[in-house]
């Protein structure tokens, strides 16, 4: 394979075009961002100044001002948010009462059919698999790890090594896991470490993405492979930020290791523990590009986002497809209530 | 302190004004070239003064294959002054969708299923041809392939390539080494299956996964052996849903084709069993017949493209293929194949231009001289096409006595077509029964 850069030059401008495009905007934001506030600054900064050399008292800040000043920052989201979120959401819930070319009003239609075909019920089903089972094994394998290395001579070092996933892309770590699960007939030779591992054993080699549930299972290890990482991280930093004090106590007490864990380091992390239970959930819904990179779907293994990606986009299916993304949606919003209550209690707290 | 930051304000603008003035820089706009006026473009004439306009194409044909295209219109676009621009995508299904609705649709479109194009003509995007590429489509295709694209009496697009799916890759050289002969009947087929297989060697080897479209391989042997079982005529009410996806006939076809897809004496040569093939990627699945752990693979012309690389397609080479064979030759060769329809969003006239071009004997010529390109184009010159595989299928396209039929599954609506039809192909291979695999799709199509 000969690489030709000049046959390729229209891809490179076009690599060029996006860096540029990426300086642009970033830059353009950074500028306005620090010219702004710093010309503001130096107004009150000449005020200051002019007041206290005439000696006059200083002059207090006036509030409508300020006002003004947080909407301007706040416009530019309030924008995005609407053309970017609020927008689609309201035709995503309006497109759900319609049939497939959105034409006609057809009612609750398509949430029937989302809970009368058998293979839909069966995407609800894996994705509620995926949602109990990712950010507890998650959570709990980031945990453990987080105290076991705590204090130990190589914890960067061991921190590093599950932190590596976090920076592959899903897709990227399903082709990874992909070859991992590769399967070659007994008797050739293995490309799949699983299955080398199976063979070495004296074992048969085993197509292991075929059978349900089992492979809804090896495709939520991915995703742990993925996310222990991030669960590790936010909830190593929690235990750090215990008090010194409160462990010495604990110590004079004469605690065992398992009490300390239960009694002091549990309950002092227990907001870090949420937050990152919360946000593997909300993640874990979303799931879509280990499902379809790995299976696509098949042998019983699709999940909300697949489907719906499926339905709306490949078979043209808007209405089905808009009433997946609405359960979702409906789906999501407990947890970001429960979410949003916990935070309130801990500002009052 | 404040020093500082207007240097940085300033830095910060400088980065900015060269980002600006470097996407400034636009191309000039293309002109006629000095060979327009010349002998070799009087042929382009006929199509009008439509210099310096410019025609967008998106379709799914991708690296190697969109160079030759782009080769293959460069005298159109030097002769005429129109500007092509093409795009590929490998999500052309799903992307054509979001740019159609999102109000970018492309000029034109390679659409390589009649059933995706009849869903944007009754959502109202289409434009019907204009009279100028109607009478060049009449000229140069069989009626067959125009029914296609059309749809309510209006026709939207002419042909573009085409492909021959009823073939089974073999390898001439272990052929003859072994003293098998090419079968010309299913019995004979079905005989050299069992001779192979006594000799330890699984004769079939298959795959069906394709990513997105894990599955497709499945469907074209259905639909061959559809074609092999039933009349031509009930084809055409299974795939209009005129009898229903479950009906006995099509039970009885899938069943044929499971004599030797579920058969674990026949396949999956250098994979492993049956379940195999459901893993095994259609890129992938024919490799073995070229270290002899396998013999037969049934697959399209296209995948001459797959072989690895140093392998010979040819009848005396390392592999070549041969025709599907019928189970009961008096009724004619049936022959499964597929392509793509040239549909227009917009029906500008350097547009309407650029599509009766493409489905012009000059054009299809041009193309098959480039190469790897098969056309039911009946313009096409046998001694233009280089490839033996290619030469072959065209001569099963243009033989009278072949009895075609487009591949079922881009027929269908795609919920059925390349949604649950596909879905159920890799259920029944994973050892779901036929009855119920087919029940799965009745039930889903509306």
């Amino acid at each position: 394979m000969e690489f030709d850069f000049a046959a390729e030059q229209p891809k490179f401008l076009m690599l060029m075009y996006g860096l540029v495009a990426f300086v642009a905007v970033v830059g353009g934001l950074l500028l306005l961002l620090d010219v702004v506030p710093a010309w503001f600054a130096r107004r009150r900064e000449a005020q200051l100044v002019a007041a206290s050399a005439s000696g006059a008292p200083i002059p207090r800040r006036r509030k409508p001002r300020e006002g003004v000043f947080a909407l301007f920052f706040l416009l530019p989201t309030l924008l995005l948010l609407a053309i970017g979120l609020v927008v689609p959401a309201v035709r995503t819930v309006l497109l759900s009462f319609m049939d497939q070319g959105s034409n006609d009003w057809v009612g609750l239609r398509n949430y029937g059919w989302m809970f009368s075909e058998d293979s839909i019920v069966r995407v609800l089903l894996n994705t509620l698999i995926w949602v109990l089972l990712v950010p507890l094994v998650a959570t709990t394998f980031g945990l453990v790890y987080a105290v076991l290395v705590d204090k130990a001579r190589f914890e960067a070092v061991a921190k590093s090594l599950i932190f590596l996933p976090m920076a592959i892309s899903f897709v990227g770590a399903s082709i990874i896991w992909k070859f991992v699960y590769a399967y070659r007939g007994d008797g050739q030779e293995q490309i799949g470490l699983l299955n080398q591992i199976v063979v070495s054993l004296g074992g048969e080699p085993k197509q292991w993405l075929l059978d349900s549930p089992l492979n809804t299972l090896l495709l939520i290890v991915i995703m742990v492979w993925i996310q222990a990482g991030f669960a590790m991280v936010v909830l190593s930093a929690a235990i750090k930020a215990i008090p010194a004090d409160i462990v010495e106590a604990a110590r004079l007490d004469g605690v065992t290791p398992w009490q300390m864990f239960w009694q002091i380091t549990m309950p002092s992390i227990r907001p870090a523990l949420i937050v990152v239970v919360v946000t593997l959930s909300i993640a874990t819904l979303k799931v879509f590009d280990i499902v379809r990179t790995s299976t696509n779907g098949n042998y019983d293994t699709s999940v909300i986002a697949n489907e719906m990606y499926n339905q709306a986009f490949r078979y043209g299916e808007n209405g089905q497809g808009s009433a997946l993304a609405v359960f979702l949606f409906v789906l999501v919003i407990p947890i970001v209530i429960y979410q949003i209550r916990n935070i309130r209690q801990q500002r009052e707290g | 302190m404040a020093f500082a930051r207007s240097r940085q304000a300033l830095a910060i603008a400088g980065v900015l004004g060269l980002a600006l003035s470097a996407t400034a820089c636009g191309t000039g706009d293309d002109k006629k070239s000095d060979t327009a006026g010349s002998a070799e473009c009087a042929a382009y004439e006929k199509y009008g003064d439509i210099d310096g306009k410019k025609v967008k194409i998106y379709s799914s044909i991708r690296e190697i294959e969109a160079d030759r295209l782009a080769e293959s219109w460069k005298q159109f676009e030097d002769c005429t002054g129109i500007k092509i621009d093409h795009e590929g995508s490998g999500e052309f299904e799903a992307q054509l969708n979001v740019l159609v609705d999102g109000g970018n649709a492309p000029d034109l479109a390679f659409i390589p299923q009649p059933g995706l194009l009849k869903r944007f003509v009754d959502s109202g995007k289409l434009k019907p041809v204009g009279a100028e590429t109607k009478k060049m489509a009449e000229e140069n295709y069989p009626a067959d392939w125009l029914k296609y694209s059309t749809v309510n009496g209006q026709f939207y697009g002419a042909p573009l390539g085409s492909n021959v799916k009823s073939f089974v890759w073999y390898s001439p050289k272990t052929f003859k080494e072994k003293g098998w002969t090419v079968p010309t009947s299913w019995d004979e087929l079905i005989k050299l299956s069992d001779q192979i297989a006594a000799t330890g060697t699984k004769p079939w080897c298959a795959g069906i996964e394709s990513g997105e479209a894990t599955g497709w391989p499945a469907t074209d042997w259905i639909e061959d052996l559809m074609l092999r079982t039933q009349t031509p005529e009930v084809y055409d009410q299974w795939v209009t849903h005129g009898i229903p996806f479950n009906d006995p006939k099509v039970a009885e076809a899938l069943d044929k084709a499971g004599t030797i897809l579920k058969n674990e004496k026949y396949v999956n040569g250098g994979f492993g069993g049956v379940k195999s093939i459901a893993t095994t990627s259609f890129q992938e699945a024919g490799v073995p017949i070229t270290t002899g752990k396998c013999a037969l693979h049934r697959q399209a012309s296209f995948y001459a493209n797959n072989w690895p690389e140093g392998t010979k397609v040819a009848e005396d080479g390392d592999v070549f293929a041969f025709y599907f064979p019928a189970i009961d030759a008096s009724k004619g060769k049936p022959v499964l194949g597929g392509g793509e329809f040239v549909a227009a969003f917009n029906d500008r006239p350097e547009v309407q231009a650029v599509q009766t071009y493409l489905a012009s004997g000059e054009y299809t010529n041009s193309r098959a001289k480039i190469g790897d390109w098969v056309s039911a184009n009946n313009k096409l010159d046998l001694a233009n096409v280089p490839n033996p595989v290619d030469k072959l299928s065209v001569q099963i396209l243009q033989d009278k006595s072949s009895v075609f039929r487009f591949d079922g599954s881009d027929l269908m609506p795609a919920a059925v077509g390349s949604g649950t039809f596909w879905k159920a192909m890799v259920q029944w291979i994973n050892g779901k029964d036929t009855a119920t695999v087919l029940r799965d799709v009745e039930s889903g199509w509306k």
